[in-house]
């Protein structure tokens, strides 16, 4: 038995754009260009394009809460950040949301790949991904969890912009629905 | 105390971020870690180009990173605690793969955890900073052997073209001083202190 990633997301056809290549395009057109991640499987294609795109400085942290504090940083600097990272990640990140990023209103931006849910495998990723919404919505923080193709640039580019207008942070849910998630392959 | 710090004068958090303030003439940035490392920041004199941190234990090489990346033509200087420190060891490989060349990280080590009643860290009495920021891939990493010494490391640093570590053996004596808890103002006026934005 393996893990593998899903190669085609449900709704993608050869000629639309791939999840990934929207997420890109998205950042680079907000001058999104700082973007540390914490790695996970389904994230796979976005990282690889960041580090082969010039425009980006992208790199893997030890920990989300220290690519937090480095997008933080570049923020308070002049320079626009986004962190990556998988749902367990998200989950060592409430110290840093409620004592960095939420009092200081920075616009931190996250994506997430949502790993427990629709075909999740893994007991404690299920039970992780369940702590995540009630945390962004203790700290009333904006997200939205995108499962189309179709919306995704919508969403994504109105809430980097929300976030760096409103100086407040946003995290972006990427579904199984959107990515393909990763799944079980017997 | 281990054999590579035995040599080091006990120095004091206060006078040491002072000398340092007072070599400061280019309006680096400066980001206080949380606790007495930024009380004694606060007390040295505020400056515009202060970053005090009200929580978020272990980020100030972080945050200091991001501000060293976002504007690699000014100086950015950091102040850690050993235990805040021992939270977020993996930041110094980041900073190591990195290199920027305009960052000093310095490191307050008394091995205690003095702001909650002087517990010793984990790492009092076995592990020794500078051998963890050079295993870490630091390679421009020294412990500072007295107040002359320090001033000389923050010189050099100052003008390097790689990322600097100084660590200072610092007495158990609490901060002089209490940040304003203003974490608005604290962001906005360090944005303005970069340049970044103008006041309404």
């Amino acid at each position: 038995m393996t893990i593998v990633e899903q190669q085609t997301p449900p709704q993608m056809s050869p000629t639309e754009p791939s999840w990934h290549s929207i997420v890109l395009q998205t950042l680079k057109r907000n001058e999104v260009s700082l973007v540390p991640y914490v790695p996970d499987r389904v994230l796979t294609p976005l990282i690889k394009a960041l580090h082969a795109d010039p425009f980006f400085t992208t790199f893997a942290t030890a920990r989300e809460e220290e690519a937090v504090g480095i997008v933080s940083g570049a923020w308070m600097g002049g320079r626009r950040g986004a962190v990556l990272m998988q749902t367990s990640g998200f989950a060592t990140l409430a110290n840093v949301l409620a004592s960095l990023a939420v009092p200081y209103q920075i616009p931190l931006i996250m994506f997430v790949s949502e790993r427990g849910t629709l075909g999740e495998f893994n007991y404690g990723q299920a039970l992780v991904c369940r702590t995540m919404r009630p945390v962004l919505d203790s700290l009333a923080l904006e997200h939205h969890t995108i499962t189309r193709l179709d919306e995704l640039e919508f969403i994504a580019d109105r809430s980097i912009k929300q976030a760096v207008t409103t100086q407040a942070p946003v995290a972006l849910i990427l579904n199984p629905l959107l990515t393909g998630g990763k799944v079980f392959d017997k | 105390m281990n054999s590579s710090t035995s040599n080091t004068k006990v120095m004091n958090r206060f006078d040491v971020t002072s000398r340092l303030i007072a070599r400061l003439n280019n309006e680096e940035a400066v980001i206080g870690g949380i606790g007495n490392t930024n009380f004694d920041l606060w007390a040295a004199g505020h400056r515009p180009q202060n970053f005090y941190m009200l929580g978020s234990m272990g980020l100030a090489f972080p945050i200091a990173l991001g501000v060293a990346l976002a504007q690699p033509d000014r100086r950015v200087i950091a102040l850690e605690g050993d235990g805040s420190l021992l939270m977020q060891l993996g930041a110094l490989s980041t900073i190591a793969t990195l290199r920027p060349k305009n960052l000093t990280m310095i490191v307050m080590d008394n091995g205690i955890y003095q702001i909650t009643g002087a517990q010793p860290t984990p790492a009092a009495g076995v592990a020794d900073v500078v051998a963890i920021a050079t295993g870490s891939g630091l390679a421009n990493s020294a412990w500072a052997a007295d107040e002359e010494d320090f001033e000389r490391l923050v010189e050099g640093s100052l003008t390097a073209t790689e990322p600097s570590l100084i660590a200072v053996r610092i007495d158990d004596k609490p901060g002089v001083g209490t940040t304003r808890r203003d974490p608005v103002q604290i962001r906005e006026r360090f944005m303005h202190g970069l340049g970044v934005r103008q006041p309404l």
